[in-house]
């Protein structure tokens, strides 16, 4: 039987947000026909990556990726999404990548193939099908616009609708740079989000002055101006150094009201009357207790430890007025962000504010929560801001419990937002059962 | 009220998909108990407003789901998780007779869907709805490729589905109304077949010359020819005139063999040198209705009995799939097909003919969720105008649409790509 006729593969729906679920089905092989599905992405700075899975159809001809076992690959298990997740550079790429998006005007192309037996090695493989999948960050209709006002850098994604929309101000860390796909995203699902370059803002590159603690109040103000911004409706939220930003305007701005906020992967240890440029150099100073790997990965972990008892020394959250969602990853090496969040709920216990805290910990997850299904990277090169070398940063974390965790805590930030930001009780929400 | 502070949440999912895939639009964060309409609104690329809407009640959750919930009023009622698209119909104040249609499958149709307080009718572009999100509806999956056809005298587009091949073939081809359609042969190869759009009548030309067979066999050796696809195992997919083209090489051809059929809203029996001809031939049989739209139905009643002003449908060699309507009011299809399967028949290939007929569906029968028009203009370049009257009821014509695309990809499926070839050799 001519068996190129027979596999027809299908991914459904072949066009989807970055967070949202798909199927992948071979169908028409022959029973117990061993198949290996790949798939592959090149990324804008021309890397490949690729994931895999080794299957065997049943007695119908069929695999069904979000129900069959994967016996070998890049993935084990019955994984509905491990032909993302796992991604990793093919063989022969570069050391210590990351993938990131940063066009989000476009989707990530992922290319899904069929290949004959189980395979490991692609390159002169001749496969038996392939289709195109589509990730979007941005939804149809969301609005991209570059914001240029009161020297703030950055841009704001709009929902699709009249509005007005609730806000978010979204923060990335010490990497820098004017990071959109988070922000694109939480659009995609009902937020006007203001992604925010507090590091390497134009004004700082101009002047080469750090931005200060009012450049957050700047572009807090600028969402609850915003037409189609309401007003008395803005979230904060934050990632690695970003946290560090949040936690102090949440508690000290006397500018900035929030509904809510969200800190993923930071600490509350930091100078409390310290400017941004000197929590930053707090924040990364302390060089001698960075360590080293074998493979010379640094671990910043350290340098925030031990947890200070002086209180000049942490965000004081005791006073904090609004429910916070901590997310931490148990094995984060780079920042000591579990230790942060217990000293967090034990500050809040003793100030009778903790029920405002949600705090989920991930055993096993690292440093970058990312949205669901992005590749897991244990560890990259980063330049770090004001630094001028190159450093393979540790982040930690296993990949399977990682890619779990970035699932599980997209969902509860989505739920922690559309709770708080626009009155939605039930979590367990039906427009969520494909995320 | 706090609830009434915060905004509803609505959300289609999938948010961008093919026109043929199924979507769930959900209004969730109403008032319990509190009545919407849902509304759909899309710009067609010929710039008129389409446009559906269902009255719906939230429930004690405040939520409404078009999936599962029933529409009590507007363009349609009851349980219709797909009203909003194939209940489109022009705004008031639209033209006569407009025909939705997407000319450029490169791009997706858009459509608005929005939310409004209460249970409206009208004026909703006067309104500020409470929420609304855009859907994009492809006719073309990712990875589709999309190539000008201009060789051996042939004008049409290819479609080939992304992959290394090989594939199955389709030569897709229209109806009287002539032109390049390019949007089912797009569909048909985001599921998998490399699929020629021919052009074969200019827009707006009354089909005056004899059809030459010579150019459709060209046509289908094109397809055959192309490195990625298998060459036996080409169909022929035709709807109306292109059904009629369809039936005379399935009979006839001794040069081309296709491996199976579909003709939709087909016509084996056209003993005249044009619609012109036609048409003069029956004038007294041209009727029409109560707004002025001919109704052609009846200048093809009786059919002959004389094989020689027919298509000998007995000779054919490979399965046919015919999908008719009852109310077709442009060709009494139902009783050409009876017709055809009894010439199937006395030749001893009932084996070969499958025969689908749905009542209270006309003649354009679409893929799924297209709007039905009932009647629209055809050949606008006559004058005056001409408003040709298609049949079929919204409702049932939608449903054969649905189900009828269904049976013809499945037909597809199994004979292009399951069945080992019959005709093999050993």
């Amino acid at each position: 039987m001519d068996k190129k006729h027979c596999v027809k593969l299908s991914v459904q729906p072949s066009r989807a947000l970055v967070d949202e679920k798909f199927i992948v089905l071979v169908q028409n092989a022959p029973p117990g026909f061993q198949m290996t599905i790949h798939s592959l992405h090149h990324s804008e700075d021309g890397h490949s990556w690729e994931a895999f899975g080794h299957y065997t159809a049943d007695a119908t001809g069929t695999v069904n990726v979000s129900q069959d076992h994967s016996v070998g690959g890049t993935y084990s298990g019955v994984e509905p999404m491990g032909l993302l997740w796992s991604l990793r550079p093919v063989p022969g790429s570069k050391s210590w990548l990351r993938f990131r998006k940063m066009n989000v005007e476009t989707p990530m192309e992922v290319a899904i193939s069929v290949y004959q037996g189980h395979q490991t090695v692609f390159v002169d493989q001749v496969q038996l099908a392939s289709v195109v999948a589509e990730r979007w960050y941005m939804a149809p209709g969301v609005r991209r616009i570059p914001v240029t006002e009161s020297d703030l850098t950055a841009t704001l994604f709009l929902p699709p609708g009249p509005g007005p929309f609730p806000g978010v101000l979204d923060l990335w860390g010490g990497g820098g740079q004017l990071v959109e796909y988070r922000s694109a995203l939480l659009a995609s699902h009902g937020f006007a989000s203001l992604a925010l370059d507090y590091l390497t803002a134009k004004i700082t590159l101009k002047t080469g002055k750090m931005v200060e603690n009012d450049y957050f109040e700047t572009a807090y103000k600028f969402l609850q101006e915003h037409p189609q911004v309401s007003g008395s409706r803005i979230a904060m939220m934050g990632l690695s150094f970003g946290t560090a930003m949040t936690l102090k305007m949440a508690v000290y701005s006397e500018v900035m009201k929030l509904s809510c906020a969200v800190c993923i992967s930071g600490s509350h240890v930091q100078p409390v009357n310290g400017s941004v440029e000197e929590n930053y150099v707090f924040c990364f100073r302390n060089s001698k207790k960075v360590c080293f790997t074998e493979e010379k990965q640094a671990i910043y972990r350290d340098l925030l430890l031990p947890v200070p008892t002086d209180p000049g020394m942490k965000v004081d959250v005791g006073r904090l007025q609004c429910p916070l969602l901590l997310i931490v990853g148990e094995d984060d090496q780079n920042w000591a962000a579990p230790e942060s969040a217990q000293d967090i709920k034990e500050m809040m216990e003793q100030a009778g504010n903790s029920h405002l805290l949600t705090l989920r910990s991930y055993p096993n997850a690292g440093h970058l929560i990312e949205p669901p299904y992005s590749p897991h990277t244990r560890a990259s090169m980063l330049k770090a801001v004001h630094v001028n070398k190159m450093v393979v940063v540790l982040w930690g974390g296993d990949t399977v419990a990682h890619s779990r965790a970035q699932e599980d805590a997209w969902r509860k930030t989505l739920a922690f937002l559309w709770e708080n930001l626009y009155g939605r009780k039930n979590s367990a929400v039906t427009s969520m059962s494909h995320l | 009220t706090r609830e009434q502070a915060y905004p509803p949440i609505l959300s289609v999912y999938p948010s961008r998909a093919l026109v043929d895939e199924a979507f769930k639009v959900l209004v969730e964060n109403l008032p319990p108990g509190c009545p919407v309409t849902v509304h759909s609104l899309h710009l067609s690329e010929d710039d008129n407003y389409w446009e559906a809407y269902g009255h719906y009640i939230s429930d004690h959750r405040g939520s409404v789901s078009v999936s599962e919930d029933v529409s009590f009023g507007g363009t349609y009622t009851g349980k219709e998780p797909m009203g909003l698209l194939w209940s489109l119909r022009p705004v008031p104040g639209s033209r006569q007779g407009l025909r939705l249609r997407k000319m450029n499958v490169c791009t997706p149709m858009l459509v608005n869907i929005s939310v409004h307080c209460g249970h409206l009718v009208e004026a909703f572009r006067d309104q500020t709805p409470l929420a609304s999100v855009l859907t994009e509806r492809w006719y073309m999956a990712p990875g589709v490729k999309r190539i000008d056809i201009r060789e051996r005298g042939m004008r049409g587009t290819l479609f080939i589905p992304p992959g290394p091949g090989p594939f199955p073939g389709l030569l897709d081809l229209w109806g009287g109304g002539g032109g390049l359609l390019e949007h089912r042969a797009a569909l048909l190869a985001s599921h998998g077949f490399v699929s020629l759009a021919l052009e074969y009548l200019t827009s707006g030309e009354i089909p005056t010359a004899r059809l030459d067979y010579n150019y459709f066999e060209k046509a289908f050796n094109i397809i055959q020819d192309h490195p990625l696809v298998t060459p036996d195992r080409v169909g022929i997919f035709g709807l109306s005139l292109g059904s009629f083209v369809t039936f005379n090489l399935a009979a006839k051809s001794t040069i081309i063999n296709p491996r199976c059929c579909v003709c939709i809203s087909g016509f084996h029996c056209h003993p005249y040198r044009s619609m012109g001809e036609m048409i003069q031939t029956n004038l007294n049989k041209l009727h029409v209705d109560e707004n002025n739209y001919q109704i052609w139905r009846d200048m093809s009643l009786p059919i002959p009995s004389d094989i020689s002003k027919k298509v000998d449908m007995g000779k054919i060699k490979c399965p046919l799939l015919l999908v008719c309507g009852h109310d077709d009011q442009s060709y009494p299809a139902v009783e050409l097909a009876e017709d055809i399967a009894q010439m199937v028949h006395a030749a001893g290939k009932d084996h070969l003919l499958t025969k689908v007929f749905y009542h209270g569906t006309g003649h354009m029968i679409e893929p799924p969720y297209s709007p039905h028009f009932r009647a629209t203009t055809f050949m606008a370049k006559t004058k005056p105008k001409v408003i040709l009257l298609w049949g079929g009821q919204t409702k049932p014509h939608s449903d054969a649409q649905e189900d009828s695309w269904k049976k013809i990809l499945a037909f597809l499926q199994h004979h292009l790509y399951s069945t080992p070839n019959p005709r093999a050799k050993m």
